[in-house]
């Protein structure tokens, strides 16, 4: 597993995007790039060289799930790691986010066990 | 007044309209119209009796005063707590720098509380977001009470379309991902992690 990737975090709250810098920080993922909505995180994929992506689902003007769709939807980035991390803890949401094509998919409240789980994973298929 | 209920000027409109039809019809009227007639009487004071109630409770103090209220102190704690969460996370940050100076069990277990700390503050998140629907309720609250005050006081109220409705209109616009942000679930309404492990492992 290569920990030198590029790593965006996108969530419009600044205290998650500040405590999942610190634990990716502790996971030794130092290479992290931070947006606050769908649309900026789409930007900055677009431009830039990322090797995975952990999305909030509830924002805007972009939503988290819609983001994930036009990554798919992007010749370039259509293999993206894309992790999902949200409150949003309906079947149909994880059903929806699966759908679109999410690499994982983790609920708030969680904890730094599992999000190591889950990038190990998704990043290990990748 | 027959029975001393206040009406007001339109109960009285009523009242009088209606004593001019029983007036003017008074040698035609069988005992049967003459009845249904008093009914229509009596409904009109009804209604004079139901706007004069609602106006009497002051329903637009809740429009106007209570919900801007309540919303302006639900801000003020997502304010108060962002700003703590992160006083939090700079003294978790400084801790981090002093690991490096110790090694061993000491720094293990250094670095264990403060990931631990980390965890629970996300609490900011899932506040924000459970404050946040409270907020939309209110407002949805706060349209309607405007509507039901408007068609009390006979005075033009909000367009209908500026009333938040309970379910989402035909030719909704929204995105597949608008529609499904739900936000936080209440203990034991969403699904927990394992059970979204399983889900997805079911996909493969």
């Amino acid at each position: 597993m290569d920990k030198n990737i590029n790593v965006l975090i996108v969530d419009d709250y600044r205290t998650m995007l500040r405590i999942i810098r610190n634990l990716l920080k502790q996971l030794e993922f130092n290479n992290v790039d931070e947006a606050v909505d769908g649309q900026e995180a789409l930007a900055k994929l677009r431009a830039g060289n990322f090797g995975l992506v952990i999305s909030d689902w509830n924002m805007a003007p972009m939503t988290g799930l819609d983001l994930l769709k036009e990554v798919r939807a992007d010749q370039r980035l259509k293999n993206m790691p894309f992790i999902m991390i949200t409150a949003e803890s309906k079947t149909e949401n994880v059903v929806a986010a699966k759908q679109a094509g999410v690499s994982n998919y983790i609920v708030k409240p969680f904890n730094a066990e599992t999000l190591r789980e889950k990038i190990e994973k998704v990043l290990v298929h990748a | 007044m027959p029975d001393g209920t206040p009406q007001g000027p339109e109960g009285d409109r009523i009242e009088a309209t209606v004593r001019a039809v029983l007036t003017s019809m008074a040698g035609d009227l069988t005992a049967k119209e003459s009845a249904l007639l008093a009914e229509l009487e009596g409904l009109g004071r009804t209604i004079a009796r139901a706007k004069a109630e609602i106006a009497a409770l002051k329903v637009e103090d809740i429009r106007d005063a209570h919900i801007p209220s309540a919303t302006d102190e639900l801000d003020a704690i997502v304010d108060h707590t962002a700003h703590a969460t992160n006083e939090i996370l700079d003294c978790c940050e400084t801790l981090e720098q002093l690991q490096a100076e110790i090694s061993g069990e000491a720094a293990d277990k250094l670095q264990g509380a403060v990931t631990r700390i980390y965890e629970a503050c996300s609490f900011q998140d899932i506040t924000g977001q459970r404050i946040g629907k409270v907020v939309t309720a209110l407002k949805a609250i706060e349209g309607r009470i405007s509507a039901v005050v408007s068609a009390a006081s006979g005075m033009p109220g909000p367009a209908a379309a500026a009333v938040a409705p309970a379910v989402a209109p035909l030719g909704d616009k929204r995105t597949e991902g608008e529609k499904l942000a739900n936000g936080p679930q209440l203990p034991g309404s969403g699904v927990s992690q394992s059970e979204i492990d399983r889900l997805l492992a079911s996909f493969d």
